[in-house]
Parts: structure tokens; sequence; C-alpha cells
């Protein structure tokens, strides 16, 4: 795929973000805008996965999401590319939706394999599933996301000296560095930096990039794949900007937590050109099955 | 019946920044650690009027309760602020050891809990967080049933010494109880007097306890409510004396049936003056994603759920 067919995917996730979030009333559009292009990269051109296969972890390469919150960008993916209908997407966080409002298994939604939302516990569990795919020889990759407000937990850096210790050098972890959380900058809320000599401090390798720049973005997935057989596992600091895309609520930590209105939606889904791809509660709206 | 007027509806948490900023400016020896939670504990005065007492912790709970511990064997008071499942089940083994079993003297505060938290679903509902709390000896554990009341036990618990958990909540609710300052740790309050039977509730099912009441009434039901805002310390005899005069009792709690305050009640009343007991909890569940009240129906704990409740209690009298 282009990255010019990415980008038109990513800004038609993003809308769908929008949409949903407006419509529940509720949610995390910040974090979700911003990891748009990420999950575009992720999901419709790196990964190995096939949601005819699902739950089957067979020949299927893993995303785990730490952040739970971003949760509607990656239903919004997930529905894209085939793992469940799209007019579920307008359930998010409504009472008996599959689509909860931080990703949970109980309700059965195809793609997720474990709940978060309590933050700092996804690293772990990726790392675990690493060394499952390790103990089987299995060649596919395990991706994870994090926030950056969401390193502060201490099980992250517990994770952090667990990863190389274990050497899952099939695992890519992502962080969203935007340099935001609740509270405001993640430098006054609790400083980070420096971010990358914290990770190499703990033996990872560590990649830099601009996280809305797809030729970024895919040479840094090669580049860690690279990585295999030296027991090192690569995390991608991927510089964003919380809310990307819609230029009102760009770099505002209120958009951490805050549903736009419908006057705000309106305006948004404007910035966000429509695409061929057909907002989901269009009956003409498209799923992605290309590359299964 | 006492008739006990909405004097508005509002959000306990909103009642806890307050006194936290009455606290500010009466205690100096009052400190604040907050884990990326401010506006949601409603923090903002607190940390404007008293940077130097407000520490920002970040997203690191375990961090903060043992920061908290330090705080008070320095002499200070510290008051630790986020939600009630990253309060409790996140750092439980902290609280445990550097805590309770060390009887430091921090109160734990812990907003949006239950199944009322609402959209955000399970991930941050806690319902078994008082079973978590009351289970560690020494810890006091506090569930005010309005804004009023929580601005109260905030109060209270700043002069009380020894470790707290405080539970409170994200939603509009009735407000109308009087700001008391004698607020009495491990005192229940009877709120309306009865015969026929005793609900024991806790936190926002107090007000629900009410309404029930009203309806068993014009049925000719006459029902004691007690709110029982501490669950530990207990009031053992405010029980056990509604298990003597009405001969039945219901139990309300926004929480799991296993460990919450039914459970506690029914220690009580099974070892010192058994009667029939009925415990409106959320059933050995986790919640999910919705509206407060939707919630509080779906999971059994709305206004009728206590009627029932209460008519089977009494149907169960011999
Ligand atoms: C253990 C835990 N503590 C607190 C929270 C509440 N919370 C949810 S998201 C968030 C901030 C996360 O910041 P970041 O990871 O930078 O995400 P962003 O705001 O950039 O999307 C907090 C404090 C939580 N979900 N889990
Ligand atoms: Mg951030």
């Amino acid at each position: 795929m282009t990255h010019s067919e990415l980008q038109t995917i990513s800004r038609q996730l993003k809308r769908d973000v929008i949409k949903m979030i407006t419509h529940a009333e509720s949610g995390h559009p910040g974090g979700s805008l911003g990891m748009a292009d990420i999950f575009t990269a992720l999901y419709f051109s790196e990964m190995k996965h096939d949601p005819a296969k699902w739950p089957s972890v067979e020949g299927q390469d893993l995303f785990f999401l730490s952040n739970g919150h971003i949760a509607p960008i990656w239903y919004a993916t997930l529905a894209r590319t085939g793992y469940f209908p799209l007019a579920e997407l307008s359930t998010l966080r409504k009472i008996h939706s599959r689509l909860q409002g931080h990703p949970a298994t109980k309700e059965g939604l195809p793609g997720i394999r474990v709940a978060s939302g309590s933050l700092g516990q996804g690293l772990s569990v990726a790392i675990g599933a690493a060394m499952a795919y390790k103990l089987d020889n299995r060649p596919e990759w395990i991706y994870v996301a994090m926030g950056d407000g969401e390193l502060n937990e201490g099980q992250i850096w517990e994770a952090a000296m667990n990863g190389p210790h274990q050497k899952v050098d099939n695992l890519i972890a992502f962080v969203d560095r935007n340099r935001l959380q609740i509270d405001g900058s993640t430098e006054v809320v609790k400083k980070l930096d420096p971010l990358p000599d914290k990770w190499k401090a703990f033996g990872w390798n560590v990649l830099e990039i601009n996280g809305h720049d797809f030729a970024e973005i895919l040479a840094a997935i090669a580049k860690a794949k690279t990585n295999l057989g030296t027991g090192i596992p690569t995390v991608i600091i991927a510089n964003t900007v919380m809310s990307k895309g819609v230029s009102f609520m760009e770099n505002i930590a209120k958009w951490h937590g805050t549903p736009p209105t419908k006057e705000m939606e309106a305006k948004a889904l404007i910035e966000l050109a429509p695409t061929e791809w057909k907002d989901y509660d269009d009956p003409a709206a498209r799923v992605y099955k290309g590359r299964n | 019946m006492p008739i006990y007027p909405v004097k508005d509806n509002k959000p306990t948490r909103n009642a806890f920044g307050e006194a936290m900023a009455e606290l500010g400016q009466s205690n100096p020896d009052v400190v604040v650690l907050c884990a990326d939670l401010k506006g949601s504990l409603k923090l903002e005065k607190f940390s404007e009027n008293h940077p130097d007492r407000y520490f920002s912790i970040g997203i690191a709970e375990a961090d903060m309760i043992g920061t908290a511990a330090g705080l008070a064997i320095g002499g200070k008071i510290p008051f630790t602020a986020t939600f009630a499942e990253f309060s409790t089940g996140r750092v439980y083994d902290q609280i445990r050891q550097s805590v309770a079993y060390s009887n430091t003297n921090v109160k734990i505060c812990a907003s949006h809990a239950g199944l009322t938290l609402g959209e955000d679903g399970a991930t941050h509902q806690a319902l078994e967080d008082i079973g978590l709390m009351r289970a560690l000896p020494g810890m006091t554990v506090i569930v005010p049933c309005d804004a009023n009341e929580t601005y109260s036990a905030t109060m209270a618990i700043a002069k009380f010494k020894g470790p707290v958990y405080l539970r409170f909540g994200r939603p509009n609710q009735p407000n109308f109880t009087e700001i008391n300052p004698d607020f009495q740790i491990g005192k229940a309050n009877v709120l309306n007097p009865g015969k026929d039977v005793t609900i024991i509730a806790t936190g926002i099912l107090v007000w629900k306890a009410l309404e029930a009441a009203e309806i068993l009434q014009a049925e000719g039901l006459t029902v004691r409510v007690i709110n029982i805002h501490t669950i530990k310390p207990l009031d053992v005899e405010a029980i056990v004396t509604a298990a003597k005069e009405t001969g039945a009792i219901v139990t309300a709690e926004e929480h799991q049936k296993n460990t919450g305050l039914g459970d506690a009640v029914a220690h009580v009343i099974s070892t010192q003056f058994p009667v029939p007991l009925e415990i409106v909890a959320v059933n050995d569940t986790f919640g999910e994603s919705g509206l407060p009240d939707e919630l509080l129906t779906q999971y059994g704990l709305s206004t009728q759920d206590l009627v029932k409740a209460a008519k089977k209690a009494i149907s169960r009298k011999k």
C-alpha cells in the first residue's frame, strides 16, 4: 500500500473516532487521533493478521494496547480490517456493547486478547506473549503500544528490565510520545526526559521517529526486525501530537478524555475531509480485505 | 417519617475537593499526593493555594502510597488521591505493609468508586475495594452517603490518627445531610425509625434506602433506615439493636456481595442475633460500560430492588 493510501485510511479512522466518541458522549479522542497513523501502518501494512483465523494465534502477529483508554482507534481499526461489523462502532461505551470504554475480553470482541485500561500492565503481557512465541519457535511478531504518561508506572520499568533479560527480540514496543497526560505536560506531572536514554540504559534497541510519517514508521519497524537474533527488543519512541489532524484539539491535554460536542464534531469532520472509505454509518462504507 | 429535603445534586468528589481546600487553610500539616487526576478529584484549589504541599506523583500509585507513608513518618498528614480501583487493588500490598501494618497516618482518598463511574467500564469500576480495605487490621473504612457527609468525613479523618480509606464517587447525587463538624467515625446514623425491617445502607445506596422506605411506608410497613458510613470499625450495637427491634435486615452497597458490607453485617447478626438477612449488592460479576442509573438497575441496585429485598426479608420472619 502506498503512503498516500495509508494517509487516506488514517484520516478515515480519525473520522470514525470523532464520530464514535461524539456519539458516546464520553471517551478519549486525543491519544486515539494521535496514534491513528501508527495503527494504520501496523494493521493495514505491516502486521500479518487474519480476522478469519480469530482467535487462533497460528501464523498471527499479535498487538497489545497497554494504554487502553485509546480503545476507539483500536476498535475503528479492527472493524475496518474485518474483525467485527462496522455498525457496532456506534455502540461504543453503551450498555450491553462489546465495545467497552476500555478494551475487554469478557464481552467477546474479536481482536482483543487481554483487558487493559488500568495503565502499566501491557508491556508485561506482551513480553509474556513474546516468550511463548520464542518457546514455540513462531516466526511472527509481537507489538505493543504504551502512552508516555503511562510510563510513570513502575511495572513498565519492571517489564523494561525483563524484556532484554528474556531476550525477546521478537517484540516491538511503541511509546506514544505526545508529551501530555491528564494533568498536563508529562515533564511537569512527572519528568520523563531523557526518555531514550532510560530505555537504552535498560538494554533496549531505541528508535525515535516522527509518529505521523509513514516512511519513518515503516522504516523503524523494518530496522527493528533486523534485530532478530541479537536478543534485544526494540522500543520505538514515536513523537506524536495529541489529537493530530483536528487543529483546534491538537496538543491540548483537555482532549485526553473529553468528547467533542456536536458542533465540534462537525468542524472536525470538515478538517478531516471525507474519504472513499466512507463513514461507518454509510451503507457503502468499506472494510479492508487486502492482505491476509 | 423524617423528611430529608434534597439541598442540591452534587458529586461527592466535589465536596472532597472543598474539604481539602479548607484543610489546606486550617491545617498546615495536611499534604496531598495525586496520581495524575487532579481535576477528577477536584484538587485544583488545594494545589493552587498550597503548591508546596501538593505533590504531583504521576501515574505511579504504588510509589504514591509508599511516599505517603514516609511523609506520615516525617510528621505530615498525607492524603493520597486517585480512583478507587487504583487506590486499593493496584496497591494492596503497599497499603498492607507500609500503611496498615506499620500504622502510618495515611488517608487514602478514593474517587470514582463502584458502577456509577459509568462509561469507562469494568477496568475502572472498583467493586472489591471495601472488602480489600476492611480485611486489613487497623484500617478505618468510611463510605459517605452524599456530598455534605463526604465533606464532614474528610474533615474528621484529618483529625483522626491512623490509616483511613475514604471512598466516594463521580456522579451527581442527592445531597441531603447536614454538614456535621462533629462527624463520629464508627457511629451509624438512624435516618428513619421503623419496626418491620431495617435497611442498613452505605454510600449512594443510602438515598435509595430512604426512597424504598417511603414506598414501603405507603404500603403500611415501617422501615428503619441506617446510614452506616463507617464500614470499619462497624457499629455493632446499632446492627444488633436493629436485628432485635425489627427482626429482619437488608443491607445495600455499591460493591460485590462477597466481602462487602453485607458480609460484615452477616457476621454480626449470625454470631449475635440471627434474623433474616437480604444482601443487595453486585452478585459476583464485573461491571460494564453504561450510564450510572442504567448500571444500578442492570446490576440489581435500584430502589425497586431494595423494596423487593425488604419484602423478602420480612416474609422470611418466623
Ligand atoms: C493505573 C491507572 N492509574 C490512573 C489511570 C487514569 N488515567 C487514564 S489515562 C491517564 C493518563 C495517561 O497519559 P498518557 O499515557 O500520556 O496518555 P494520553 O493522555 O497521552 O493519551 C490516567 C492518569 C488509569 N487508567 N490507570
Ligand atoms: Mg501522553
